[in-house]
């Protein structure tokens, strides 16, 4: 998502990530990055909560105004509201990301993109 | 509490489940930076987004290849009621989270009200999805190109990208 960001910045579009993975989005570099601190799969709120949603998308809108220069982050002061406990357990042997089905689509996605490849 | 750090993370979860060669992310010097060509409430705004979201289809309907290709963009109308869309994105941390309120990662409706409030001018015909692939050479190649395709066709002037 980054480097397709970098690439409409490159073509005069300015751009804005809402994101939760602060490291490998700053490790690419962007021009703005609003970093939400939740599991990876909310990174606009909590689901349901259009109140909170709002504020994150708003954030965003205010960023693309405001920011001056690339790699402006803007962190948004939240907390997940069931706890961070998700944060010790997210990619952990004890806790698989990817249910053994998952795994099997994910290899499958994988193998068709190199069979893809193969062909063109 | 600090931030995960995903990269480490991501490293040594992998290397647990046997897989030996560590993800080498994308990382830059140097930072491209477009600025606002004129005020958000003249502007359009399209948004991306690595949700795989489809529209519901019948049983049996098979999905278009476009939306199951590593590397390609689609495209999904707006207007599109939302509870006709769901993801088939599994890659979130489904023990803390779920994908069941889509304004939750792909803001249609939040942005719908921006615009309702005159805080952007607009949003495009289109929300689009960015078939994730780990091949970064596709991204920068194909999905890239894709993306300001789409931005340029549909008369985008920003854009909100959402990485699930």
């Amino acid at each position: 998502m980054s480097l397709v960001a970098r690439h409409l910045e490159e073509n005069g579009i300015p751009t804005v990530i809402i994101g939760a993975a602060r490291d490998i989005v700053e490790h690419c570099g962007v021009s703005r990055f609003v970093f939400v601190d939740f599991p990876l799969g909310s990174p606009c709120g909590e689901p349901f909560d259009s109140d909170m949603q709002s504020r994150i998308v708003g954030a965003a809108l205010d960023l693309l105004e405001g920011a001056e220069a690339p790699r402006s982050t803007v962190s948004m002061p939240l907390v997940w509201s069931k706890g961070e406990t998700w944060k010790d357990t997210v990619f952990t042997v004890e806790q698989p990301f990817l249910s053994q089905e998952q795994v099997k689509n994910w290899e499958a996605r994988k193998q068709r993109y190199r069979d893809q490849k193969l062909q063109s | 509490m600090d931030s995960v750090r995903y990269m480490n993370r991501i490293r040594d979860y992998y290397l647990s489940q046997g897989y030996e060669k560590p993800y080498n992310w994308a990382h830059f010097e140097d930072v491209p930076f477009a600025n606002l060509e004129k005020p958000l409430s003249e502007s359009t705004v399209t948004l991306f987004s690595t949700s795989d979201v489809s529209i519901r289809r019948k049983d049996g309907d098979a999905l278009p290849a476009a939306e199951t290709t590593v590397g390609e963009v689609y495209s999904v109308p707006w207007n599109t009621p939302t509870e006709e869309l769901y993801s088939r994105q599994e890659s979130f941390d489904r023990y803390a989270t779920s994908l069941d309120d889509i304004d939750s990662y792909l803001p249609l409706n939040r942005l719908r009200e921006f615009v309702q409030a005159g805080r952007i001018g607009g949003v495009t015909r289109s929300f689009h999805n960015i078939n994730r692939g780990y091949s970064q050479k596709l991204m920068m190649e194909a999905s890239a190109p894709a993306a300001l395709a789409k931005c340029r066709e549909e008369g985008a002037d920003v854009a909100i990208l959402t990485p699930v």
